[in-house]
């Protein structure tokens, strides 16, 4: 299960900043989390608290905004909302699409006190 | 606990040399936090304050991915970092592929498996440098772990370096080790939509092969089909057909291999 290493990584980078910030403590995690990044947000708010046991951010509230996979044209430049990794565009038929939105996997911020 | 020098690193991988009982390598996973002091007193502010960070959750290994990248370019080493279910053959693929790359190029093979050399003993009776990292529990290889296990063995100039990633078709895809190509390797003993139910993978790819296609006439999988579904996902792949146990397709194989690596 990599959510737990994702895990593992968010509480590593939100000490940091932590420590940075001269904080004491942090009390909440916000992220962003795409349906089609690879990370099973369920997981992550299962392994999250584990991986800050013992840390500053240990019982830290935890926000995950889920992103929509959405794609663009490359033919057209028309964007849409997709439900996986491949999809007709909409518009013009083209196959040739890029994936613009849907596999973040972003620390947007965390709260201090 | 670690059962050869007794230090506690719980689930941490470990790097071995096949055949050298006395060697082996602590992945660090430096920094983790965890024994990190909690203070809490002192502190007098009632409300706490938001920090932005929009920071990517993988930043850290991307950025050792990196450092491994610009390590393999300066070298002019091809980095490759093969991907599949397990059994699907990988190790057989590099068994019989690195005999056809060595008397034109220097190669070296990491292995990555949770457990045992196995794959590194097999990789080693062909006379290269290789090392195995076992994982313990984790599912894949990340960056850290190849950047130990190449500065443990040094690369030569101009060479060919084969990474054997853990046996898994999901986590990989997600953990850049700063290779220059993914190879997603299938078998025909899996089945054809594979590409449609395991996406991630495929669409990190660079190329596929296809794997054991002397077993087609036994078993209820159309290539074609499987194909077809591998460049749904992603346009740009580079698709080969071949059994590495009876050597059918491997021509093509080495020929676009060799073209890479005189690129290098």
């Amino acid at each position: 299960m990599h959510e737990m290493s994702i895990a593992l990584s968010i509480i590593d980078a939100v000490t940091a900043k932590a420590e940075e910030e001269k904080a004491g403590k942090v009390t909440g995690i916000e992220l962003e989390v795409g349906r089609i990044s690879g990370v099973q947000s369920e997981s992550l708010r299962f392994c999250l608290p584990v991986a800050a046991k013992n840390t500053v951010a240990e019982g830290a509230d935890l926000a995950i905004r889920e992103t929509e996979p959405a794609g663009k044209c490359e033919e057209c430049g028309r964007r849409f909302p997709m439900d996986g990794f491949f999809a007709r565009c909409e518009f013009c038929g083209s196959l040739d699409i890029s994936i613009v939105s849907g596999r973040e996997l972003l620390i947007k911020s965390i709260t201090l006190e | 606990m670690c059962d050869t020098c007794g230090c506690s690193s719980d689930g941490g991988a470990v790097i071995y040399r096949p055949g050298d009982a006395s060697y082996h390598v602590h992945v660090d996973n430096d920094g983790h936090g965890h024994h990190q002091h909690h203070d809490s007193e002192g502190h007098e502010h009632s409300h706490g304050r938001q920090v932005a960070l929009e920071q990517d959750v993988l930043l850290q290994n991307n950025l050792l991915a990196e450092r491994n990248r610009g390590y393999f370019e300066a070298k002019h080493v091809l980095a490759i970092n093969f991907l599949s279910s397990p059994g699907s053959g990988k190790t057989t693929l590099l068994e019989k592929t690195i005999p056809q790359i060595k008397p034109h190029h220097r190669v070296s093979v990491i292995e990555g498996d949770q457990q045992t050399t196995r794959d590194a003993e097999r990789i080693q009776a062909l006379g290269v440098p290789v090392l195995q990292v076992n994982t313990g529990t984790g599912c894949h290889l990340d960056a850290r772990m190849v950047n130990r296990a190449v500065m443990e063995m040094g690369l030569a100039e101009n060479s060919l370096l084969c990474i054997e990633n853990v046996g898994n078709l999901v986590c990989p895809a997600l953990f850049d080790l700063g290779e220059a190509m993914k190879i997603v390797v299938i078998s025909v003993t899996e089945g054809d939509d594979k590409p449609l139910k395991y996406p991630t993978m495929f669409v990190e790819a660079d190329a596929c092969i296809l794997n054991k296609t002397d077993l087609l006439p036994y078993v209820p999988f159309d290539a074609g089909v499987c194909r077809d579904n591998a460049l749904k996902v992603n346009r740009k792949l580079e698709w080969f057909e071949l059994s590495a146990a009876t050597g059918e397709g491997f021509d093509v194989w080495i020929e676009w291999l060799k073209s890479k690596l005189k690129k290098e």
